[in-house]
């Protein structure tokens, strides 16, 4: 369908919503076309393509609400689907906060062109891709003899979308992705096999890492993970590597969410305006990134993206507040989810940081473990270097990282000029005082 | 992401979807259903579809020589409501409808799918597919002959007959008796979620296979405050089984167990940290075997020598007591099927026998490739997706101990509990699992509580480790998903109470 064709359907959409009843409405109607190539062993292992569209629709009627999406965009099936939608949501209770946003939160977009789209994917041949996917594993070839099997991949996609609500607001926005990375594995001693992976995601084709770059990333950060073993329980400083830095952040997001301060889930409530974090701890929501992989002009509410500060020198300045859940609290709106994360760098780049630690536990993979969103403990699997004087002196592997957030953010003591860009999470290395390491 | 990280996980579901407006309803499950000419006319009917569509498609998709071509069509009807500070607030539908289309090409696979049932749409999305072979065209089979099936989850109602109101009354009733378990809760939740997935699997050898797969969620979440302290917890229930499974009984277990969980955390402490022996409660523990040995054993894998068990079958991995089987015909269970995504009959599968391991989990290419029979477990997210290797019901059968003798064996350790998600890195097996709730064991008594900790091992090593399984098992009741290389299936799991030696607990102490 061209882009007309989408809007089309969703005035008419919104029309057949108003006809049965619905007193406001809110739709996306996105359309999107992927591509996948995977070779393994210098061979292709799976060709996948893909062209999808759905409607996404939030219907409010009596102040009653629900939400519905289909792929079946037939107009005789959208119609059905619209009626039933209908009947289901009159039997629920009514919700005073279920409402639209309100449309002045729609004003202030981001004047900057965001640059989403490459114009260019439409070239991009069939042939191009595979040997993209095959020169990407070919870098590796003869670089290691105990490789067992090298995978490697080349993925793009090219998504629109048009939001509409019934009092006002209408979006278009459309955005390309490619992604391209090299998995490894080892033999290494025994049956164990150990593995590693490198990839990278931009939203322009020429912005993408290198290819053998990427490749070679892949095979060092693999033969790192050869012989490591767990060392004794301590107590010592966690450096975070850039790279790996948002698998420790992600999971303050569902704290810092206004749902979870409404249902009391969050150990940061009530703690706006406190010092939660060390003097280091400064992080913006940043909407407006030119090419940023969390960039956007307006939220799944419709609301205008703006810069937000999260916290500020330790302090919490916001949560990520959406229009339901803002209603419930009585706060305003200001956006349901992240953007992209911008920390505040420090003057040293990670290799400096690393060579100043006297003794440390560098964190390079993730595995597994969680974290209670109520109380702030966390739990998580790790892997990655014994430091020593400096140096990388030890692999270590199976061991755990575990404490709460409230201590582990008040005892960052230093943070890196060095932001990992390949990411909504921009964060660069970090250094944590003080942090639990469970292993023999 | 596709194949770039194998650190595969399972987790508990988040609220899922799921009420819906079937066009017509098979009353009795039916992998093989009724007589006459064409036994899948009801198939053919909802995807509006027919022999000769399907053999057009087919020729497309052979048209440059691959192997075989499998067609998967797929209708689900999902449906969900939600109550939230009190009242039966939100719901939420969502209807999925495809046909995806694979052409294997040796181990090569070329996929693509199309959500528009008509020749045209379907006849591009072949010719896309067919480019992963290049030779010249082969035909498409004259005879399609349906496969003979067992029915593991037959009921007798949709979920189209459950009315909206009825749910909103159940969900009311759940909440009320949430508040009314224990004066410290503050806030309650409560999510009722169903789906009704309809596949037909139709492929180049002749082969055609149906399925009506309905799945039932119903989770209750509190949050309690205890001197101004908050602790958050749920309990929920997962199965492939009509209405009639929330007996009275159920619904009154539902909050009770909601609360129960919730408060004791207020009693429970993060446990010593280090190595140290580890209680596995019978039940949801049987994510252990998930991820210490379940992903390992997925023939993908092994097929591409990247496992740390690939070398390793017919090899002694565990004590003699040791049997573990991957099943999908366990009756309503969450993660049995009828007939997996590539059209082969759901079987027991068995891994590890008297302690020597087995069996590896295939899908087509695998089984292919070793020359074995497939396990009848290639599954697929949906037919947006081509299938893998992956995991149905994975548990561990009885063995010759009691749980009593298994805590007294224990000087000072841990019982594992209740979970949340795990994970493995499949080449060098490492794999960890998240405690939200145990207990602690000191003298070989219970002595505390214990929770929110993280379990880290490695998989070979861990089940060499497993020293004593009692009488006990018992299936995960809640609604576990696998997710494998960006895609997600419904999975289960079971285990007997169980004792691993030594493993490393990631706790504060």
């Amino acid at each position: 369908m061209e882009k007309n064709v989408y809007l089309d359907l969703g005035y008419w959409v919104q029309k057949k919503a108003r006809q049965l009843g619905a007193s406001q409405s809110a739709l996306s109607l996105n359309h999107s076309r992927s591509v996948s190539v995977d070779y393994r062993d210098g061979k292709v292992e799976t060709l996948k393509e893909s062209t999808q569209q759905s409607l996404w629709i939030e219907l409010f009627a009596g102040g009653r609400y629900s939400n519905h999406s289909t792929n079946d965009l037939r107009k005789e099936s959208l119609e059905k689907f619209l009626t039933n939608a209908m009947d289901l949501t009159g039997y629920l209770t009514k919700d005073e906060y279920r409402r639209l946003a309100d449309p002045a939160l729609y004003e202030g977009q981001p004047k900057v062109d965001l640059d989403l789209n490459d114009s260019s994917h439409a070239d991009i041949t069939a042939e191009e891709r595979q040997d993209r996917a095959k020169a990407l594993g070919a870098y590796l070839e003869g670089q290691d003899e105990r490789i067992i099997s090298v995978a490697s991949g080349f993925y793009d996609s090219h998504s629109e979308s048009h939001q509409l609500a019934s009092n006002g607001f209408e979006g278009q926005k459309e955005t390309t992705s490619f992604t391209h990375g090299v998995s490894v594995s080892l033999q290494g001693a025994g049956d164990k096999k150990p593995e590693g992976w490198r990839y990278y995601r931009a939203r322009h084709l020429n912005d993408l890492v290198g290819a053998e770059q990427t490749a070679k990333e892949a095979l060092a950060r693999t033969q790192d993970r050869v012989g490591a073993e767990k060392i004794a329980s301590e107590t010592m400083p966690l450096l975070l590597e850039n790279s790996n830095a948002s698998g420790l952040f992600w999971r303050l997001m569902g704290p810092l969410s206004a749902a979870s301060i409404q249902q009391k889930n969050s150990f940061l409530a009530d703690r706006k305006g406190e010092k939660v974090g060390s003097n280091l701890l400064t992080i913006t929501d940043e909407p407006a990134i030119v090419r940023g992989l969390g960039s956007r002009y307006y939220d799944g509410d419709g609301l205008a993206a703006k810069t937000m500060p999260i916290f500020t020198n330790g302090v919490l300045n916001n949560y990520y507040t959406d229009v339901y859940y803002g209603n419930k609290l009585g706060w305003t709106p200001n956006a349901g989810g992240s953007s992209n994360l911008i920390v505040k760098p420090g003057m040293r780049s990670g290799a400096e940081i690393e060579a100043s630690l006297d003794r440390a536990i560098l964190v390079t993979n993730w595995l597994g473990g969680n974290a209670n969103g109520t109380t702030g403990d966390f739990s998580l699997g790790v892997a990655g270097w014994l430091i020593e004087n400096g140096k990388r002196v030890k692999s270590i592997t199976e061991m755990n990282v575990s404490g709460n957030y409230n201590d582990l953010l008040m005892n960052l003591i230093e943070v890196g000029n060095d932001p990992w860009i390949h990411s909504s999470f921009r964060t660069p290395t970090m250094v944590f005082d003080k942090v639990s390491f469970s292993g023999t | 992401m596709v194949q770039m990280s194998r650190r595969d996980f399972v987790k508990i579901t988040g609220t899922g979807l799921a009420l819906a407006t079937l066009p017509g309803f098979i009353r009795s499950g039916f992998a093989g259903v009724g007589a006459g000419d064409n036994p899948y006319s009801f198939y053919f009917q909802r995807f509006g579809i027919d022999k000769d569509m399907i053999r057009k498609v087919m020729a497309e998709a052979l048209h440059y020589g691959g192997d075989y071509c499998d067609l998967f069509f797929q209708n689900e009807l999902s449906n969900s409501i939600r109550l939230q500070d009190n009242i039966v607030n939100s719901a939420s539908t969502n209807i999925t409808l495809g046909v995806g289309i694979r052409v294997l090409n040796g181990n090569q696979t070329g996929y693509s799918f199309t959500e528009d049932i008509s020749l045209a749409s379907m006849k591009a999305a072949a010719r896309t597919a067919a480019g992963i072979a290049s030779g010249s065209a082969k035909a498409a089979p004259q005879t399609f002959n349906a496969t003979k099936l067992m029915n593991y989850y037959e009921t007798k109602t949709s979920y189209e007959d459950v009315g909206v109101k009825d749910k909103v009354d159940m969900l009311q009733a759940i909440n009320d008796d949430v508040f009314k378990q224990d004066p410290r809760v503050v806030k309650a939740s409560v999510s009722f979620s169903d789906s009704e997935n309809y596949i037909l699997v139709v492929n180049s050898e002749g082969g055609l296979a149906s399925d009506y797969q309905p799945m039932l969620r119903i989770s209750v979440g509190c949050t309690a405050e205890e001197d101004g302290k908050r602790e958050n917890n749920y309990f929920d229930f997962s199965v492939r089984d009509d209405i009639s499974f929330l007996t009275p009984e159920r619904l009154k277990r539902l909050p009770r167990e909601a609360v129960a969980r919730t408060v004791k955390l207020f009693e429970a402490q993060s446990p010593p940290a280090g190595e140290m022996p580890v209680v596995l409660a019978a039940g949801s523990s049987g994510i252990l075997l998930h991820e210490a040995i379940g992903h390992g054993m997925e023939a993908d894998f092994n097929r591409q020598g990247i496992s740390v068990f690939s070398d390793m079958i017919n090899k002694k991995v565990a004590e003699d007591f040791v049997t573990i089987v991957d099943n999908g015909t366990n009756p309503h269970i969450r993660g049995s099927i009828n007939v997996d995504d590539e059209g082969h009959p759901s079987t027991e599968t068995l891994l590890v026998e008297d302690g020597v391991l087995r069996s590896y989990i295939h899908d087509r290419i695998s089984a292919k490739h070793y020359g074995v029979d497939p396990t009848g477990s290639g599954r697929r997210e949906s037919f947006k997706h081509y299938p893998m290797p992956r995991m149905r019901n994975t548990y561990m059968k009885n063995g010759p101990h009691t749980f009593e003798e298994i805590i007294a064996n224990v000087k000072y350790g841990i019982v594992a509990e209740q979970f949340t998600n795990g994970q493995v890195n499949i080449g060098p097996g490492d794999f960890t699992f998240y405690v939200k709730a145990g207990s602690l064991i000191e003298n070989g008594k219970i002595t505390g509580l214990i929770k929110d900790v993280n379990i880290i091992g490695n998989g070979p090593e861990v089940l060499s480790r497993v020293t004593m399984v009692a009488n006990d098992m018992e299936m995960a009741e809640g609604g576990w998903t696998c997710g494998k290389n960006g895609q997600s299936v419904p999975v289960s799991m079971g285990l007997p109470s169980v004792l691993v030696s030594s493993i490393t607990v990631g706790g504060r102490g």
